[in-house]
């Protein structure tokens, strides 16, 4: 095995202070070290160590678009943001509707060695809500697929979705929906509302998202299913999965940092870094999804990172892409908008940031408590650090934060997955050294 | 003024300077020599993503009024219908050294992307940008009916209790947003008539009330009452059963015309659908002030280009 680190000082989610060893693939000690001979040492002292987050919905654009994005520069952003397992949407090119594109994304992360790299497997055959992809197979191959979505669009035809949601049952899957409904949504470019009618862009009503959510938790519930809801961005929805929950329906669902911070005000701009698919809603909308995180009726954060190539932002509102980039930005803005707030406490901000994800992903080995045993998947993050958001803090290939310029607090200063570095005094280490590891501990792993 | 983009960002005493600077351009017109050396030198570009024949020759005829060189861009038969972006479009007129641009672009806030960009130093006038605004419609507007209300004594002047109904799509209509902002800035009170399919969801923030009504709008007797283009297409869209029915509903057609006050003035921004949204009675009347409309855009648009182009540039 690789080298050995003992962190020493570090805040756990539960407030305590601890020393931590990573050793042997196992989070080997936690408490207080006095030996750290052998060692790297750290000192995490005003540090707080969380356990390596996971990011349920990541967009790596590899294979097909990787001017935007590979599943190598998107997890050195991962690791820059903390993040050590990054769910890969679908929406790639070839689509990830059957085996052998998950299984070589899958592989792709491994060589990369920078964070777990889980495929999230289409739901239909090339996203076209037409037909059944191989959902099984995808299941039983080498990527061991859990989750499944056709993000990008929504699994609209009612009986192909009821139908998702049973079969998946038999591998102990879930469908991940991006609930838009097409037809309220043609040619929408942003929040339905009194802005919109005032900038002349076209509307996306809140209903287009709640009427889909309404209707699919009453399909789960008719079949006994498990529904996973993909970036949850009004009040309304908020208040249909609640009511989902209190009747016991086995939903979960994300909300996205950007829609717990940004509001549609941005818009007035015209400026492309902010269009985003769910669009950026109202401030009560954002109040709402900050109080259904705190209170559990949303389970987890997950960033909808999006890259996009610069020229595909700079134009015209009409003609620009949705989405951005989030890993390196999530724990900042999680930390503005709901820990600065008083809503959550670091220990919540592990359970929504990484053990819920995990654990509604079926991924093993990832969102484990800092205990020992666990495996030594881990962040260190600087509270105190306030600063503006620079390009400096983005390491990915692309470049459509709409953070950019603004104050956020905190910075991630380490991420260790498998129990090696991948960002070390907010650097994230060279790719070959980081390759190096992933081989030498996959390779103990195995043997 | 450095760019001009849309009337709600219009103050006051900007709009009145504005349509003073085109009663003086209006003046010019009744010369027998209509030109003015003003911007001689200058380049003026109309680019145009969308098909506007009128407004493209009318702000042509104001930029060659004011001595500048003219150049029409126009998306069909250009690189932009291969699929050069706005950014380049921009930067090679930047290179070509245009003063103004006038933009019309299918794009709600195209005209703003070029204005704020960078791209481009040049003064930008938003020729009509998607569903958003239309100022200098709004304006020539608003000086159409300040010219009818009070002749040659318009200078200085607002719009203040002028009662102004505006009927038809205002959901897709750029010069109904404009004319709203505008008009309420001048101190008009203005209501708007549609079905409710073509009213945007919340029009709570518009200085303007919303009735679904004509003939009840039209009962108070206003006294301007502006018809909008309607687009028979927009059935389709599920907006109204059809054309028949938006006219019998939403039509100003001769019986609701006869019954207005002969004060009333009667405006369309063209092109009109004769026997849809209007009546030919109506639209061939003296109150309609449509061939006004024509005439003054030409003085407005003179205005807003000596306004951005004649001034020292880099100013607020």
């Amino acid at each position: 095995m690789g080298e050995s680190f003992v962190i020493t000082g570090a805040t756990l989610p539960t407030g305590e202070r601890a020393d931590i060893r990573l050793d042997g693939g196992i989070i080997a000690e936690v408490g207080s070290i006095a030996d750290a001979a052998g060692a790297t040492v750290i000192d995490a002292d005003g540090l707080i160590a969380l356990p390596g987050l996971v990011d349920l919905h990541t967009h790596l654009r590899e294979p097909g678009y990787e001017q935007s994005e590979t599943v190598l520069t998107g997890t050195q952003a991962a690791a820059a943001g903390g993040f050590t397992a990054v769910f890969a949407m679908a929406n790639t090119s070839p689509v990830a509707d059957t085996a052998g594109v998950v299984e070589q994304e899958a592989s792709l992360g491994l060589s990369a060695g920078y964070a777990t790299v889980q495929p999230i497997g289409a739901v239909t055959v090339g996203l076209k809500g037409e037909l059944l992809a191989e959902l099984g197979a995808m299941a039983r191959s080498r990527a061991n697929v859990r989750v499944f979505s056709d993000d990008g669009f929504c699994v609209f035809d009612p009986l192909l979705m009821r139908r998702a949601l049973e079969y998946v049952k038999a591998f102990d899957g879930v469908i991940a929906q991006h609930s838009q409904e097409p037809r309220l949504t043609q040619g929408a470019q942003m929040n339905e509302g009194a802005l919109s009618g005032e900038l002349g862009l076209a509307g996306w009503p809140a209903v287009a998202e709640e009427s889909i959510i309404a209707r699919d938790v009453l399909l789960a519930e008719h079949v006994g299913s498990r529904l996973h809801v993909c970036h949850v961005s009004t009040a309304g929805s908020v208040e249909v999965i609640r009511w989902a929950k209190a009747r016991g329906i086995d939903v979960t669902a994300e909300v996205t940092p950007h829609h717990l911070l940004l509001t549609e005000d941005l818009v007035s701009s015209y400026d492309p870094r902010y269009k985003v698919n769910p669009p950026l809603r109202r401030a009560e909308d954002v109040e709402a999804l900050r109080t259904a995180l705190a209170d559990g009726t949303i389970d987890i954060v997950a960033t909808d990172h999006a890259p996009h190539p610069v020229e595909a932002k700079q134009s015209e509102w009409d003609a620009a892409a949705n989405g951005m980039v989030g890993l390196e930005s999530a724990l900042s803005v999680v930390h503005a908008s709901v820990v600065e707030t008083g809503l959550l406490d670091w220990a919540d901000v592990a359970r929504v940031l990484s053990s819920a994800p995990a654990r509604i992903g079926r991924l093993r080995g990832q969102g484990e408590a800092i205990e020992v045993g666990a495996a030594p998947e881990l962040t260190l993050y600087d509270p105190a650090a306030a600063s503006e958001f620079g390009l400096d803090r983005l390491a990915g290939r692309s470049v459509n934060s709409p953070y950019l310029g603004r104050l956020l607090p905190g910075r991630v200063v380490a991420t260790f997955h498998s129990g090696y570095a991948t960002l070390l005094d907010g650097i994230v280490q060279p790719a070959d050294e980081v390759a190096r590891l992933a081989t030498a501990s996959t390779g103990g792993a195995r043997g | 003024m450095r760019h001009l983009l849309s009337t709600r960002e219009l103050a006051r005493d900007e709009a009145i300077a504005l349509l003073d600077i085109a009663e003086d351009m209006a003046a010019v017109q009744h010369r027998e020599v209509k030109k003015l050396p003003t911007l001689r030198g200058k380049t003026v570009v109309n680019l145009f993503f969308e098909d506007s024949t009128r407004t493209r020759i009318s702000f042509e005829a104001a930029a060659k009024r004011l001595s500048a060189d003219v150049i029409n861009f126009s998306a069909k038969g250009s690189s932009v219908s291969k699929g050069e972006s706005l950014k380049d479009t921009a930067q090679t007129l930047q290179a070509m050294g245009a003063d103004g641009v006038v933009i019309r672009h299918p794009s709600s806030g195209a005209p703003y992307t070029l204005a704020t960009s960078g791209w481009i130093d040049a003064g930008v006038v938003n020729a009509g940008d998607g569903t958003h605004e239309h100022p200098t419609q709004a304006l020539l507007d608003a000086f159409t009916m300040r010219s009818r209300l009070h002749g040659a004594a318009s200078r200085g002047r607002g719009l203040d209790g002028v009662r102004v109904v505006i009927v038809g799509d205002i959901l897709h209509s750029r010069v109904a947003r404009s004319n709203v902002w505008l008009l309420a800035t001048l101190g008009a009170e203005v209501t708007l008539v549609a079905p409710p399919t073509l009213v945007p969801v919340d029009t709570g923030g518009w200085p303007a009330s919303v009735v679904f009504d004509l003939d009840e709008a039209l009962a108070s007797g206003p006294d301007v009452v502006m018809m909008l283009r309607i687009q028979a297409e927009r059935m389709h869209g599920a907006f109204f059963p059809n054309s028949r029915e938006y006219a019998r509903t939403w039509g100003l057609d001769d019986a609701r015309f006869s019954q207005l006050p002969t004060a009333t003035m009667v405006m369309h921004p063209g092109p009109m659908n004769r026997g849809l949204e209007i009546s030919a009675l109506a639209a061939d009347s003296a109150q309609s002030t449509v061939r006004e409309q024509v005439a003054n855009g030409v003085s407005v648009r003179m205005a807003a280009l000596y306004l951005l182009l004649s001034s020292e540039r880099g100013e607020a």
